[in-house]
């Protein structure tokens, strides 16, 4: 009896120090994501700008004036081309590679450092190093085009100056950023598949085509998922690269919806137009995570 | 609208805005430009795996044994992995290759048109840094940086290892729902939050204040250590926490005192990890911060390091490089583990 | 069904030899047991003739054709893993289904084999399942139908009853022979239970540290034994072995007996038996003790119940071995000395 009581009451010690130990964090973010979070839809529904003092409340006007922008329809679209083909090419491309890596050689950690370089580098830093690539005058790509004759005489593109290539241009800065985490993720993957099912399928005769779509590919699906989570949540909502490179240019064909959101909000200074637009960010995340994770969980394995 | 030297603005025509049709066909013709090189290279990688190609550490004697269609099947395998492997690192190093090199370069030699870039027309020098450190404030906002860095690292290590334990160890079946919410915060991004921030930082009168960047960067460096510090706590055995207990410690203390020490391969994933995003984050530095000394390095150079209209290339591929390949080097020891962070919710 | 023949067959490993020069002769139908504890070969053996490894030396033949370099699905072979190597993502049908969809089967012939092969191990109504939904033992029957429904000429069975708990064991081994008697292909077994290699096969293969120590069949490897590592590695408890220069002796629990036991023969080796200790096991009595001559050596006696004699511990006792069950090996290099 007095064991039962001694043990409920330790039970009871332990969920309120969890409960304590967990607080501080929760509260923090809490505060800091959920707070903020709120008081961007207040201010999309208000007319609040970087220098007002009071706010009013104005329902759904701010809505209303971006539905009619051009310019905001031609950020979502371009933010939708942006991630669905960089990340298209990032889990392709991640999936060769992270394969490529699979075998132990010499040398792997070397390649492994250079694979990682883009990934870790600042994203504003590295867009930099692409910006100079990119010149137009000094283009290392123009020049070594024009000096082996690949380029005809003719031939000079302004990679951030054109309005799809510089689409093309900022979408390679972004599948070059984002391919070695994605590689990384799906080699876990690869990794985790025993050994014996690969020998088992050999031994069953499957050729290397067969090995690779009926057994590695869908092992790894559900890890692929993840790495495209996380790409299409990193690209979605990035601007930085965006920024760095064009600034939304030429004339709007590189504008996403958060790079829009910030020129508009915070170098317009019309907070309400910028917290409307930058939350339509939301509900294409959440619409993407809830698909890719129902997916995840179907193709679950173990 | 800055732009580099020659204004790529007066080369681009105001074009009509292309219909959605036009833009699929671009994109599909990328694409199967594309395909053309993954296909060969994937089906070539799964022959490679399926047809028992050893790695590198077969023997000379094992590599050559066979008929000679075997022998070149097998160098042949080899070849073309490196190749491929080559390939990916090239393009993944060579915009870091391409800033070494523009680092050391004299300025008339990047300007001149007519030289060839991969070479050193003129003699390498030092001059591009010395301006670096010298003319801007880029070692004040190195300094900046690491000082958030440091700040931020604390803040979030109080909050987060705890939080991982309590979710590891004390809070069963809800906990994990809430861990899971706490990972969803990442469904909230920075370019969504950061203007009601900038109101709310104003009012606060953190305005132009690197402290405006301590309070704000452990809103997103903490979930994810959260959820990283809670994978880590998991894989420490029960038994000793149990032993810790038993010889006297309380639960805390077991923690303190026993847990905690040997995660250290985890905190410091986790320093390595916050320092990381600190340094690249951008859109609240932007948003935040305006006079340059209080910038740090990730703002700094895109905004300052421009005079007008011309860039100093020298220096500016100099800043970048400073800055990436230490936190390159660092990062590399702990992939893994990150790896393990990013995959352990949904690999189960 | 087929012979498998191997040559002087090596697989190093950075200089170590994981399999050394092995000449082995697996005869048409028969069951082949590789037994050896862990580290001696007996799996990458296994894997050589799989072809999921390429020896660094040697030749495989399977049926005379020479092998070693080809592919495994050339070699018209199946192998049953340890682990069972079921695909998880694929039911129990696809996975049975796997080879033969490999070799381009139609749709219809494969589903009449499929259904054959589940039939045969009774799983047919498990077809619809996938591998997580299935107990230990009926993964086992899966990895097995999966393994019989090409018709290969060799089967490759590498411990495929060490995952399974105890009590299926002994069902799984009576099983697992009456199906390969009912098919009569070519096996290749490996395993480390002794016990098991002696209850399942034709032939013993005995394997340490890459090398083949002797191979027959179970009598032989028990009664004859080619060297002092076979005479101990099989048999529980293991063979007493005594230093008596200039030849190692060695003699089996159950035959070192006290005297009484035998009566009156009168080719008995007698030994002076000091008793240390008396292990009651229910079946038999185990009887721990030192050879007054070699007071440093412990040797153990196997009594059967219906063995009656009182032994005691502290006693001690004359016990004895008939000369014609005393074994003699030669010190150096551990083979069998013959009697002379």
């Amino acid at each position: 009896m007095a064991t039962l009581q001694a043990r409920s009451h330790l039970l009871k010690e332990e969920q309120s120090l969890g409960r304590w130990m967990l607080a501080p964090a929760v509260i923090y973010i809490a505060a800091l994501v959920g707070f903020p979070f709120l008081l961007a839809i207040y201010y999309s529904l208000s007319d609040a700008t970087v220098g007002s003092q009071v706010l009013h409340f104005v329902g759904f006007k701010n809505y209303q004036r971006i539905f009619e922008n051009s310019t905001f329809w031609t950020s979502l679209r371009n933010a939708l081309v942006f991630t669905l083909v960089s990340q298209l090419l990032v889990v392709i491309l991640g999936k060769v590679l992270a394969m490529a890596l699979y075998k132990d050689f010499r040398g792997k950690w070397v390649v492994r450092f250079l694979i990682l370089l883009p990934w870790v580098a600042p994203i504003s830093l590295g867009s930099i190093g692409w910006l100079w690539i990119f010149d137009p005058v000094y283009s290392v790509i123009n020049w070594a085009g024009r000096a082996s004759g690949v380029f005809g005489d003719n031939f000079w593109p302004i990679w951030l100056g054109q309005p799809d290539l510089a689409m093309a241009s900022v979408i390679m800065v972004d599948v070059w950023r984002l391919l070695p985490l994605a590689t990384v993720i799906i080699l876990a993957g690869l990794s985790s598949i025993p050994q014996d099912i690969h020998d088992a399928a050999q031994v069953d005769g499957a050729g290397f085509w067969r090995h690779l779509t009926h057994i590695n590919i869908p092992l790894v699906m559900p890890i692929m998922l993840v790495a495209l989570l996380f790409g299409i949540v990193f690209t979605f909502t990035d601007m930085i690269v965006i920024y760095v490179l064009t600034r939304g240019g030429p004339y709007d064909t590189t504008q996403v919806i958060a790079s829009y959101a910030y020129f508009t909000g915070i170098q317009g200074g019309d907070l309400a137009e910028g917290a409307a637009i930058s939350l339509f960010l939301f509900p294409v995340l959440v619409a993407v995570a809830i698909f890719l994770l129902t997916l995840a969980r179907r193709t679950e394995v173990t | 609208m800055a732009t580099p030297l020659g204004k790529p603005s007066d080369k681009a025509v105001r074009p009509e805005s292309p219909g959605p049709v036009r833009v699929a066909v671009k994109c599909g013709v990328c694409v199967v430009a594309l395909l053309g090189f993954v296909v060969p290279a994937t089906t070539f990688l799964a022959r490679l795996a399926s047809i028992r190609i050893l790695p590198a550490t077969q023997s000379v004697e094992e590599l050559i044994r066979g008929s000679i269609m075997q022998r070149l099947k097998n160098i042949g395998g080899r070849i073309g992995h490196f190749g491929i492997v080559a390939a990916f690192a090239a393009f993944c190093a060579f915009p870091f290759y391409w800033m070494l090199i523009t680092t050391f370069k004299q300025t008339n030699d990047l300007i001149n048109v007519k030289n060839n870039p991969f070479l050193y027309n003129s003699p390498p020098t030092l001059e591009n840094l010395r301006t670096l450190f010298i003319d801007t404030q880029y070692a004040q906002w190195l300094l900046n940086t690491l000082g958030v860095g440091v700040l931020v690292v604390l803040i979030t290590l109080l909050l987060a290892v705890p939080a991982g334990y309590s979710l590891a160890r004390l809070t069963g079946r809800w906990g994990q729902q809430l861990a899971i919410g706490i990972f969803l915060t990442y469904l909230i991004p920075p370019t969504i939050l950061f203007i009601p921030f900038s109101r709310i930082i104003s009012d606060l009168g953190l305005q132009d204040s690197l402290w405006s960047l301590v309070l704000v960067y452990p809103s997103f460096t903490v979930p994810f250590c959260t959820w990283l510090m809670m994978g880590f706590f998991k894989t420490v055995p029960r038994d000793i926490e149990e032993a810790a207990m038993i010889d006297g410690l309380t639960r805390f203390g077991a923690f303190l005192k026993v847990v905690v020490p040997i995660s250290s391969a985890g905190i410091l994933t986790v320093i390595i990890f916050t320092l990381t995003l600190v340094m690249q984050e951008f859109v609240y530095a932007l948003t935040f911060i305006t006079s340059s000394s209080q910038l740090t390095v990730s703002i700094g150079v895109p905004t300052f390091l421009v005079r007008g209209d011309v860039y100093f290339w020298g220096s500016l591929m100099g800043a970048c490089l400073i800055v990436s390949i230490p936190i390159a080097i660092l990062y590399n020891f702990f992939v893994d583990r990150f790896v393990a962070g990013f995959t352990v919710g949904a690999v189960k | 069904m087929a012979t498998v023949e191997t040559r002087s067959i090596t697989k190093s490993f950075d200089g170590i030899n994981a399999v050394d020069g092995i000449n082995l002769l697996v005869k048409e139908g028969e069951f082949l047991v590789l037994l050896g504890p862990s580290g001696s070969g007996k799996s990458t053996l296994l894997r050589m003739i799989a072809g999921l490894e390429i020896p660094s030396a040697g030749e495989i033949l399977i049926g005379d054709k020479v092998v070693t370099l080809l592919p495994p699905k050339s070699r018209n072979i199946a192998m049953v893993f340890q682990s069972y190597a079921l695909y998880p993502h694929l039911t129990v049908y696809k996975n049975i289904a796997f080879p033969l969809e490999a070799q381009g089967m139609q749709s219809k012939v494969v589903k009449s084999k499929v259904e054959q092969a589940a039939a045969m191990f009774g799983i047919g109504r498990l077809l619809a399942r996938k591998p997580r939904q299935l107990s230990g033992g009926e993964r086992q029957r899966v990895a097995l139908a999966r393994a019989v429904v090409r018709e290969p000429v060799v089967f490759l069975l590498d411990e495929p009853l060490s995952n399974l708990d105890a009590k299926l064991r002994t069902t799984a081994r009576d099983e697992l022979q009456q199906f390969q008697r009912r098919l009569g292909t070519t096996t290749i077994y490996v395993t480390h239970d002794q016990i098991e290699a002696m209850g399942l096969g034709d032939r013993i293969a005995v394997l340490n540290q890459g090398k083949l120590h002797q191979l027959g069949t179970p009598h032989e490897v028990y009664d004859d034994p080619a060297d002092i590592f076979v005479a101990t590695f099989i048999g529980s408890p293991p063979m007493n072995l005594v230093e008596e220069p200039p030849c190692t002796i060695g003699f089996r629990p159950e035959q070192f007996l006290p005297i009484e036991c035998y009566g009156s023969r009168g080719d008995l080796v007698r030994f002076a038996f000091l008793v240390t200790r008396v292990e009651y096991l229910g079946a038999d009595r185990l009887v721990y003790g030192t050879l007054t001559a070699h007071p440093e050596v412990k040797v153990i006696s196997k009594l059967p119940t219906a063995v009656t004699v009182t032994v005691e511990k502290g006693e001690r006792h004359e016990f004895a071995v008939p000369r014609k069950d005393l074994k003699r090996f030669d010190p150096g290099s551990g083979l069998k000395v013959s009697a002379k």
